[in-house]
């Protein structure tokens, strides 16, 4: 009997346990529940609303104190949703455009506009100080659907010391790399989920045209070019001139990277290095431009648009490059010495329009991939 | 003799619906739904294009080798996982060794670690340079031997912790008997204990297949853009290409292969279930005897040694080496918001996934706990009216759609999540609680896998004695079930806590930018260049590593205050 009365006495606890915990959970789907209305509701206000919502990829970034100086004067409060890697973000976009996540999407690039455009992503809007921005970056100036808010390059980079050491000169075109002198040396990413290597495979498109660019890369491939999954793995394992890179054992000194990896590899180094260890070879490069606009079906439109022109002000421009390590598009930005000190200017990258981008992309890369991953 | 049970089974069977019916909405609402609408509007959706595009898919030469390469490199995963952890289930379940308590939680630590962080670990032990390279010249990466390693490497915790919860509670005096009775030491362990552990090991070996099977970083990673499997695929054309009528037809392909895994297994486990003796897992471990036992001992700990802790190390020393020799820079650097990569200082990511994990652990329990005793209530098998059949068929069902989450891509429920939890009652893209909840959609299997095998073990006699003395079948389930699936609720948590730190593909889809996860913050600093940005995601992974170890000790010393020596 007393056997009994213990078992009851310790299962009681136990059951008291379970149904707080099954409480807890009730409490916590209702409250989700309710603060899903309260959310709803607070959205629904419309043009009145205080709070505007930017929806961007994962490398969005921006000093404090540059965004809190744009909710003091324009008094709205930004909220940022990050929405994967660039390509994801605009897909998702894609996805919700029926009831958009947000009223205003930054980082839809030159690769992609073609796609976010056709979906009708976006409602027109000039904003002030497109005065300010070159011709050359302006791919939707008749319809300004999209303003453009930053640019940079796709460049081969290459490690300074393993050059300087095995006394060579680095590569300067796309055609030095298929020299024998640098066989084995180069990793690039695979162009069908990486920016990147796409930027890259557009590039020697643009260098060598539609029909001569699949030789190009069989004249790589025989040179023992290696092709990795992401940046990450290209640049943080494989290349021997990044600080991870060394450490990971990297040993290709050659990697499909940014214009603007040198200014990044010095500055996070502590302490900072006089030079990068990271050089540019200046002749590989493909142009990309970021662009944003108002999302069709933003809740908030008015606030959207006063975001597009916080973009393109001086005080955003400039703070760009050590936040997103892009250059400006306006001409009376000038970016921090900290950035140009390192910077490696890029005369002319190769371009391609965004329409040319969309119609070929896909036979391009499944081609590419049938010549280099086989 | 005979209405008393069969009356218990009546009310029992009205009892299971009521349990069931918080899982089926649960995975109605947050798994089904979002999935049945994305793979609607890959197939119907705006191209036009018809439900025909399977065979169109099905038909690529390419798909068919993606197909192929998927299954054998599952398959081989399994078989090799099995056959290094069960050695280790063993150990820890009936070996007393120091240390012990520790070593489970670290080996365990694997499990959690973000497949991006682990693949630098493993490049620097089997790629280029790497330590094999640099002993004797081999280099493993962009082969199918790093893969499996990975894949060993990461579901080592899930054999030793599924199957070893079980061993340690298999009462070791039959064994003992079947040896008194002539039997030799592995014809006892062969027809005693392994059919008793049959239905965990099945447990394991079907988690590790479905881990595998829908592998993603670590065969991007170590593999290579050369190899791919469905997952691969579906990431790609989903989040890439934005081919939503492939991607569609890819699911609905790996739909059916798991499906097709979990038939086989509903009727292999079937057939072997039997009830156990179970004891204290506190009695049957003690200290290694005989050369045998320290021989296997010391290989169990030789292979954690090699294959989990060497690892490990690797990434605990590169957060360590600072362009000044060796120090704390990093995680110092952890504490300050600039760079403008987070809105936070990144060590904030710990409090959030802290949160994110009690609150996913919390649902996965619940909604778990429910489904498992939804399914052995009462046992069909022992209703000898045999009118079960329809229920016994609802409890497949059940059973099964707990399981899928495992075997459907993140990035389909991710998608799927933004197109359907959009509007109100459930307007839930952008509130936090979407995170838990998709972490306990991973969670849950792991609560039900872990608590079936022992619940279904509970002997029915005792079940039925409690129902003839006029117990209600929800005191019948308390007083008999509870305190014997205690361990089990104990080590099905912390599977679900590990699940919740270390998840990454639909948490990265939700995650909000000022409240980013462990996992998240670690990818966000490895995608920038600069050695201050690598530096901290490595301190950051081994603050991730400490954080799942410290959590689930803390964890499985929560167990009940009478059992108060032994392993737990």
């Amino acid at each position: 009997m007393s056997n009994v009365s213990n078992v009851k006495n310790t299962s009681k606890k136990t059951y008291a346990a379970v149904a707080v915990a099954t409480g807890l959970g009730m409490v916590a789907l209702s409250a989700c529940g309710s603060s899903s209305g309260g959310s709803g509701s607070g959205s629904a206000d419309g043009g009145g609303s205080k709070t505007v919502t930017l929806v961007s990829h994962d490398s969005w970034a921006v000093s404090d104190k540059v965004l809190k100086d744009f909710e003091k004067t324009s008094g709205y409060k930004v909220r940022v949703l990050k929405d994967g890697d660039a390509g994801e973000a605009v897909n998702k976009a894609i996805l919700t455009k029926d009831n958009p996540q947000g009223d205003v999407f930054f980082g839809v690039d030159n690769t992609l506009l073609s796609r976010a455009l056709d979906n009708g992503l976006f409602t027109p809007y000039r904003a002030k100080g497109l005065d300010q921005v070159p011709a050359r970056y302006q791919l939707d100036a008749a319809k300004h659907r999209v303003t453009p808010i930053d640019s940079g390059s796709i460049c081969v980079n290459y490690d300074k010391k393993y050059f300087a050491d095995h006394k060579l000169t680095p590569p300067t075109s796309f055609a030095d790399l298929t020299k024998p002198a640098y066989k084995n040396l180069l990793v690039t990413e695979n162009a069908s989920t990486s920016s990147p290597g796409l930027g890259f495979l557009l590039g020697s498109a643009a260098q060598y045209g539609d029909n001569g660019w699949q030789s190009y890369w069989k004249k790589l491939k025989a040179n023992g070019v290696k092709v990795v999954d992401g940046w990450e793995q290209a640049y943080n394992k494989e290349f021997s001139g990044s600080s991870a890179g060394k450490k990971a054992g990297g040993r290709r000194p050659l990697v499909v990277s940014y214009a603007s990896s040198p200014p990044a590899e010095a500055i996070y180094t502590k302490p900072e290095p006089e030079t990068s260890p990271v050089g540019v070879s200046t002749g590989t490069c493909f142009r990309q431009i970021e662009f944003a606009g108002v999302l069709h079906g933003a809740k908030n439109v008015k606030g959207a648009k006063s975001f597009i022109d916080f973009l393109l002000t001086k005080e955003f421009q400039q703070d760009m490059p050590l936040n997103m390590f892009v250059d400006p598009v306006t001409e009376n930005a000038t970016p921090p010495a900290d950035y140009t000190k390192y910077e490696v200017k890029v005369a002319h990258p190769e371009t391609m329009s965004p329409r040319k981008i969309a119609d070929n992309r896909d036979d391009w890369v499944k081609s590419w991939s049938s010549i280099v991953l086989k | 003799m005979k209405s008393a049970p069969a009356d218990a089974s009546r009310r029992g069977g009205a009892a299971r619906l009521v349990l069931m019916a918080g899982p089926v909405a649960f995975f109605g609402v947050f798994f089904a739904y979002p999935v049945v609408a994305i793979v609607r509007r890959g197939l119907y959706g705006d191209g036009g294009r018809r439900a025909g595009r399977i065979l169109d898919v099905l038909g690529q030469p390419d798909v068919r080798h993606v197909l192929w390469f998927t299954v054998w490199q599952a398959l081989a995963s399994t078989a090799l996982t099995l056959l290094v952890a069960l050695p280790g289930a063993y150990v820890f379940a009936r070996l007393d060794f120091p240390g012990k308590q520790v070593l489970r939680a670290v080996v365990t630590v694997p499990f959690v670690l973000p497949t991006v962080v682990a693949g630098t670990a493993f490049l620097a032990l089997l790629g280029q340079g790497g330590l094999l390279d640099q002993l004797w010249g081999v280099r493993l990466d962009t082969t199918v031997w790093a893969i499996l390693i990975a894949h060993v490497f990461f579901n080592y915790a899930v054999v030793v912790r599924t199957v070893g919860g079980l061993w340690a509670q298999l009462d070791p005096r039959q064994e003992e008997a079947a040896r008194m009775l002539g039997a030799s030491r592995f014809a006892a362990w062969r027809k005693v204990t392994l059919p008793a552990l049959g239905p965990a090991v099945a447990a394991a070996a079907l988690m590790v297949f479905l881990f595998t099977f829908t592998s993603f970083g670590v065969v991007q990673i170590l593999g290579g853009p050369g190899y791919s499997t469905l997952e691969v695929e579906i990431y790609r054309q989903t989040a890439q290409i934005f081919d939503l009528s492939t991607a569609a037809a890819l699911t609905i392909v790996q739909f059916a292969a798991v499906g097709l895994i979990l038939a086989v297994h509903a009727r292999t486990v079937r057939r072997r279930e039997s009830a156990l003796r179970l004891v204290d897992a506190a009695h049957t471990a003690r200290r290694p005897r005989g050369a045998g036992q320290w021989g296997l001992l010391a290989g169990v700990l030789a292979t954690i040694g090699l294959l989990l802790l060497l690892p490990l190390g690797v990434l605990v020393a590169r957060s360590l080496d600072t362009p000044g020799g060796y120090g704390f820079a990093y995680y110092r650097a952890l504490t300050s918001a600039d760079g403008g990569t987070f809105l936070v200082p990144p060590i904030d990511a710990i409090g959030n996934s802290l949160r994110y994990a009690f609150a996913a652990t919390a649902i996965a329990l619940v909604i778990g706990s429910l489904a498992a005793a939804a399914l052995t209530l009462p046992r069909p098998r022992t209703d000898s009216t045999g009118g079960t059949t329809s229920a016994g068929r609802l409890v497949r069902g059940l059973d099964a759609l707990l399981m899928l989450p495992l075997g459907v891509s993140a990035v389909t429920v991710g998608f799927g999540f933004l197109i359907t939890l959009d509007k109100p009652p459930l307007d839930l893209r952008s509130s936090w609680i979407l995170v838990p909840l998709a972490q306990a959609l991973v969670g849950v299997p792991f609560v039900v896998r872990t608590m079936l095998p022992v619940l279904r073990a509970v002997d029915g006699r005792l079940r039925e004695a409690a129902a003839v003395l006029g117990a209600s079948p929800l005191r019948v389930w308390r007083e008999v079930d509870l305190p014997m699936v205690r361990r089990a609720m104990l080590i099905a948590a912390g599977f679900a806590f590990a699940v919740s730190l270390g998840e990454f593909g639909a948490t990265v889809f939700i995650a909000r930018p000022d409240r980013p996860t462990l996992p998240v913050a670690v990818a966000r600093l490895l995608g920038r260049a600069g050695d201050l940005n690598y530096g901290q995601a490595m301190a950051l992974s081994t603050v991730l590593m400490i954080v799942c170890a410290v959590a689930l000790l803390v964890l499985e010393r929560l167990r009940p205050a009478k059992a108060s020596t032994g392993e737990f």
